[in-house]
């Protein structure tokens, strides 16, 4: 009886411990965004224009100042609208802690995976995703890492209670890590001894035929289960295999490939590959070294996934600017590229690789896509995402600055019209201990 | 013959390498003095390595070369104070106590990482030993002579520094990794305390010898010797750190092992030391203030390792409102070249002014390796350490064109070369791009060189 009463009251002391923790909902409903510089990024820039968000939705953009009635009125004078920016490559909620094994959901044993979903492991409520959100990171590619395929791209926005409900695209790109022709390690008497140059042609040689082999059984799986499906009547239907159905898509070009790739020989060895593949679409992504080979990446008309900007070149020799000149080179050259971070819990550091990116010979506008229409346009987007334009989703954020300068700050962010409360892990942590009571320790 | 040997060789032979020095005037910049507000259309005048003159429209010196610095900024050199570059080994996980060794002897003087942390307007470093043991070796203060050898590059009377490491590296290295204590953050403290301990015996002991041994030989030696007592460089180390003559720089992340060192300091009476990366130290920023503690934090990395799962990016502010002496650093061959851009985020993340993220770049790291009097700051009579930029530092569109050690321009990014390499390794693999990129801060790099222990380990007991 006694430790009935406890645990009851137990259990509501806990109850109004979390209570207090709550966090703020957001807001919802029909805004007004009055008076700011709108970077539409499509369609120029609209000085002291009007944004309307109903719902989920951008309703109207445009420099007329009329509100109607019943909008929350935010005045932004002085303030910047920019589209939600995105991360094209990052493991935002399939990791909470790196070093902690069983916190990391991104890398499954095998090495064709094409049905293992990043989609199935977001956590909705990883704590890097608001940490990350009120920086104006609104959606970010999700994706795993493992193996030769290692599964499913998601496509998320950084608010939401379910996979479900935060997915744009929840299977956005097949990740496939290309055949390297390169030593990952130079040769440290730990890892083994150093390969010889015939061993390493050999290993190449394998990988590549074992996935040729895989792509030809996805086709041929293909080819069977659209006969089937076109004239089901008196046959048996063919054995079901998950990972061959996940390759459907694929290979009928619904879903894009998205080839990791970072060295000159192996995007050169790539670009070589994907003339073979008839039918399928392809992004490169990574292409730390894509400078130098800018103009046959241009030519071959394949959109590039690249960064972080800011990191090492690649080569001993190399100019210690190169990883920042990069996704530049690429641009200027006719690339399509996207920024990404290849972060977890600093894709908030976004903003600033494509600013690195723009103080090293890209233009902002440039730039600018790169966080915006082109992911968007990559992964089978643009008509939601990408833009400040009527009919899209409400991803924005205002600024009381230039985007990608540290200094400025994040004033409001939506996702999916959801005005998202300024608030998380790292703010919180702020309120509490700015003014701590330096007497109760 | 082998570097390091003629380094020692050089050393033994009590040679000291004469400092380079130049001399140089900046002509009409915005001049960033750090600890004396900033001052537009300013000249500074450098002479032998050190800065002479600060003014407006300073007469020229024969021989001394001009640069228009109109539009430009100039900022002190950048200090990070937490650096493993150019150092041959980072890590000697033997034992939990490596206090004997000292990164002094194994400098690395081509690592073109230094020519790359030039780019990014840095003139001086301290490169420790990594975090693998409690207590570790001591530390390199580095002025970046880039092209020079090992020993131009150490700076000359730089006040000794030792590495400490507290939580989860050591006791996951020896006592997971070896079954060593300390398995615990309750056996890091008494590893601690046994060192200090012996230590302290040991000096009395010794310094009693020595009295002993001197009253002896005044005697004639007359009656039985006394008993030698063997010296012991670990424990001289000890008994130094003890008798403040060694700066400790401690890495530690929790709150709770922060206040534990300082609880164990103020029962030993260690002063003046610094709680390296310590992304829990805005938990404790009162007491760190109180026991005049400094703070050498990341600008925002988190979420790494579990230890770190608990931080936030206002770290550094908060630290900075309590009044402790903060400094941004790199831990990051990486990051070490844009550490303005991390100071920038001090800014962004807890409103601190831009003279204080400036300072956390500059003065602050140089107060903490016991240089603030020498460098980190523009003004008459320091080294001449800085950088001229294109734009204000904290704007993520500058970069640095020149920066000057001791005057002497060490990079400049209009003469730049593709290849910066001082000399080529005919050990390196010759095919391109050989390379593992680690992006972000997925791992420890202050465990570089501990990781091999592990490469047999199996996760099972986890």
């Amino acid at each position: 009886m006694n430790k009935r009463i406890l645990a009851l009251a137990l259990l509501l002391a806990m109850g109004t411990g979390l209570s207090a923790q709550v966090t703020e909902k957001p807001g919802f409903g029909k805004y007004a965004l009055v008076g700011a510089t709108i970077h539409t990024v499509t369609d120029g820039t609209i000085e002291n224009g009007t944004v309307l968000v109903n719902g989920e939705t951008i309703e109207f953009v445009g420099a007329n100042g009329q509100v109607p009635a019943g909008y929350q009125r935010l005045d932004l004078t002085g303030k910047h609208i920019w589209p939600g920016m995105i991360d094209a490559g990052t493991v935002l909620g399939l990791m909470e802690v790196d070093a902690v094994p069983v916190t990391v959901d991104s890398d499954e044993l095998g090495d064709f995976n094409p049905h293992m979903r990043a989609f199935t492991a977001i956590n909705p409520a990883a704590v890097a995703i608001p940490v990350n959100r009120v920086e104006g990171v609104t959606t970010v590619i999700s994706q795993p890492g493992s193996g030769i395929i290692s599964g499913m791209a998601t496509l998320i926005d950084l608010f939401g209670y379910s996979p479900d409900s935060m997915a744009v695209v929840a299977d956005a790109a097949l990740v496939l890590q290309f055949p390297t022709k390169g030593r990952r390690f130079g040769g440290f008497f730990f890892f083994g001894p150093p390969q010889t140059e015939e061993q390493i042609e050999e290993a190449y040689r394998n990988r590549i035929k074992s996935l040729n082999e895989y792509i030809a059984k996805a086709r041929f799986y293909d080819g069977m289960m659209d006969a089937y499906e076109a004239a089901p009547a008196g046959k048996r239907r063919p054995d079901r295999d998950p990972a061959m159905e996940a390759m459907r898509p694929v290979v009928d070009g619904t879903i894009p490939v998205m080839i990791q790739v970072d060295r000159e020989p192996d995007i050169i060895a790539a670009l070589d590959w994907i003339k073979t593949q008839e039918g399928l679409r392809f992004i490169l992504s990574g292409v730390s070294e894509g400078w130098r080979v800018a103009d046959r990446i241009a030519a071959a008309g394949v959109p590039v996934v690249t960064g972080p900007v800011i990191g090492m070149p690649t080569r001993d020799y190399d100019v210690y600017s190169r990883p920042y000149e990069n996704a530049g080179l690429m641009a200027k050259a006719g690339v399509m590229v996207a920024l990404r971070t290849d972060d977890s819990e600093n894709v908030r550091n976004l903003p600033f690789n494509a600013g690195m990116a723009v103080a090293n010979g890209m233009t902002h506008a440039d730039a600018l896509k790169a966080v915006t229409i082109n992911p968007a346009t990559m992964f089978g987007a643009a008509d939601r995402l990408g833009s400040v334009s009527v009919g899209k989703q409400a991803n924005l954020v205002v600024t009381n600055g230039d985007l990608f300068e540290t200094m400025t700050q994040v004033e409001h962010v939506f996702i999916r019209g959801r005005k998202i409360p300024l608030v998380s892990r790292h703010e919180e942590l702020w309120r509490e201990y700015r003014d701590r009571d330096a007497t109760t320790n | 013959m082998n570097k390091y040997l003629l380094l020692t060789f050089a050393l033994a032979a009590g040679s000291v390498a004469a400092q380079p020095t130049g001399s140089v005037l900046v002509r009409n910049a915005t001049v960033i003095t750090v600890t004396d507000g900033t001052l537009e259309d300013t000249d500074i005048l450098v002479v032998n390595g050190k800065i002479a003159g600060i003014g407006r429209d300073l007469p020229a010196r024969a021989g001394v070369q001009e640069i228009d610095a109109t539009g430009k900024f100039v900022l002190p050199g950048i200090i990070d104070a937490h650096s493993h570059l150019a150092l041959a080994s980072v890590n000697d996980a033997s034992s939990p106590v490596t206090g004997e060794m000292d990164m002094r002897d194994v400098v690395d003087a081509e690592d073109i990482g230094m020519y790359r942390a030039l780019a990014g307007g840095v003139t001086a470093i301290h490169s420790m030993h990594g975090s693998a043991n409690v207590i570790g070796a001591r530390g390199a203060t580095l002025k970046l002579h880039y092209g020079q050898p090992a020993e131009v590059l150490l700076m000359p009377n730089a006040p000794r520094t030792i590495k400490f490491a507290l939580g989860e590296n050591p006791t996951r290295v020896h006592g997971q990794g070896s079954g060593v204590q300390p398995r615990t953050r309750m056996g890091v403290e008494q590893v601690i305390r046994a060192e200090f301990d012996g230590a302290r015996d040991y000096r009395r002991a010794r310094t009693a010898y020595l009295e002993a041994q001197r009253a002896w030989e005044r005697n004639r030696r007359r009656g039985p010797a006394p008993e030698p007592v063997a010296i012991d460089g670990r424990k001289e180390v000890m008994a130094d750190i003890l008798e403040g003559k060694i700066l400790v720089h401690c890495h530690s992340y929790r709150a709770d092992e922060i206040l534990m060192l300082m609880r164990v300091f103020n029962e030993y009476g260690v002063k003046n030391y610094t709680f390296q990366h310590a992304n829990e130290a805005f938990k404790v920023a009162p007491e760190l203030a109180r026991n005049g503690a400094n703070a050498s934090v990341f600008a925002d990395w988190w979420a790494y390792k579990f230890e770190v799962y608990y931080s936030t990016s206002y770290n550094a502010a908060i630290l900075n409102r309590y009044g402790v002496n903060t400094s941004i650093n790199s831990d990051s061959e990486d990051y070490i070249r844009h550490l303005n851009h991390q100071a920038a985020k001090v800014v962004r993340y807890g409103g601190a002014s831009q003279e204080d993220a400036l300072r956390m770049i500059t003065i602050n790291p140089a107060i903490q390796l016991g240089i603030g009097d020498r460098t980190g700051s523009i003004t008459v009579g320091k080294d001449a350490d800085f950088a001229i930029w294109n734009a204000h530092p904290l704007s993520i569109y500058a970069m640095a064109e020149m920066t000057f050690v001791d005057g002497v321009k060490r990079f400049d990014r209009a003469a730049d070369r593709a290849d910066q390499r001082l000399r080529v390794n005919p050990t390196d693999s010759f095919t391109p791009g050989t390379f593992a990129t680690e992006h972000g801060r997925h791992e420890d790099a202050c465990m570089e060189g501990v990781f091999e222990l592990f490469a047999t380990e199996t996760h099972s007991h986890e």
